[in-house]
């Protein structure tokens, strides 16, 4: 199936599309605009999964990094009315941009060399792709949960409990 | 007939975007596009995560893949707050003029 001309073509094409609006997040100069770019980033990366055979991760994706997170961020950027503060004045710091992009370019050719140079490690687990299918992802994924990964869930829970309180007493406005 | 797609094709897609927002984190200066390139890095790493896990016939990389997406909403909640709290006692968000606390 991974050898087919379709799922060559999706991915030549969601990949392509993925590092296109990556590069656009980073460009564009009103933050709206690199707002939509990264929705439509996340949703590539879903369509990656799915072609990955993660189809709960692929919907999770599209609800919380493309549906929650990013209408959160929207809501502060309109908030902050920061299309302003963008055009007020741009102090030129060609030196450390410079600087910074080639950290960025030796970072990335330690991440492609550490890539190509070691064959993917790791013993194989016992989830085969049919074996998934045939036990249904959702609940292979809720039954680990709940087994393996009890201890990691409930501080999972905690996590999300302080980021509650944390948002809340932050966003209080003082007496 | 192509060769199959290797999980190497799918590291060096996650390779690419997550150097692009690191190399957002370092040339932006707008808080919040620092913040949008920091989440599209940890959706790179979940990439990786998940064409580990597939090739490996295995589920840890996705439940791994949870929980980054659980510390992801987490830090979003909190650290629009603290943009939003910035804003209003400084009106600004630009992380060069923040600099209260450097020496």
């Amino acid at each position: 199936m991974t050898g087919s001309i379709f799922y060559w073509i999706a991915f030549v094409v969601t990949a392509l599309a993925a590092v296109f609006a990556a590069v656009m997040v980073i460009t564009r100069r009103n933050p709206i605009h690199s707002a939509m770019f990264l929705v439509l980033n996340f949703l590539c990366i879903a369509v990656l999964y799915l072609l990955l055979n993660a189809q709960f991760i692929a919907i999770i994706q599209v609800m919380i990094y493309a549906g929650a997170i990013m209408m959160l961020v929207i809501f502060v950027i309109m908030l902050l009315s920061v299309e302003e503060e963008e055009r007020r004045r741009k102090i030129p710091v060609p030196l450390a941009q410079m600087l910074g992009m080639v950290l960025v370019f030796i970072l990335f050719a330690q991440l492609i060399f550490g890539v190509v140079v070691k064959v993917l490690p790791g013993e194989q687990g016992e989830f085969s792709p049919e074996r998934i299918a045939e036990l249904g992802d959702v609940k292979t994924i809720a039954g680990l949960l709940f087994t393996k990964f009890l201890f990691p869930f409930e501080v999972a829970s905690i996590i999300l409990l302080v980021g509650i309180i944390g948002a809340v007493i932050l966003s209080k406005k003082e007496r | 007939m192509p060769a199959s797609v290797t999980p190497l094709y799918f590291f060096v897609v996650s390779a690419l975007i997550f150097a692009i927002g690191a190399a957002g984190v370092l040339i932006r200066r707008n808080a919040i596009v620092v913040f949008m390139c920091i989440e599209m890095m940890l959706s790179a790493v979940n990439l990786t995560f998940i064409a580990a896990a597939h090739y490996l016939n295995s589920l840890d990389g996705v439940l791994m893949v949870f929980f980054v997406m659980t510390v992801a909403a987490a830090e979003a909640a909190v650290g629009l707050g603290i943009f939003v709290l910035l804003f209003r006692g400084r009106k600004t968000i630009r992380v060069d003029e923040i600099n209260l606390l450097k020496w």
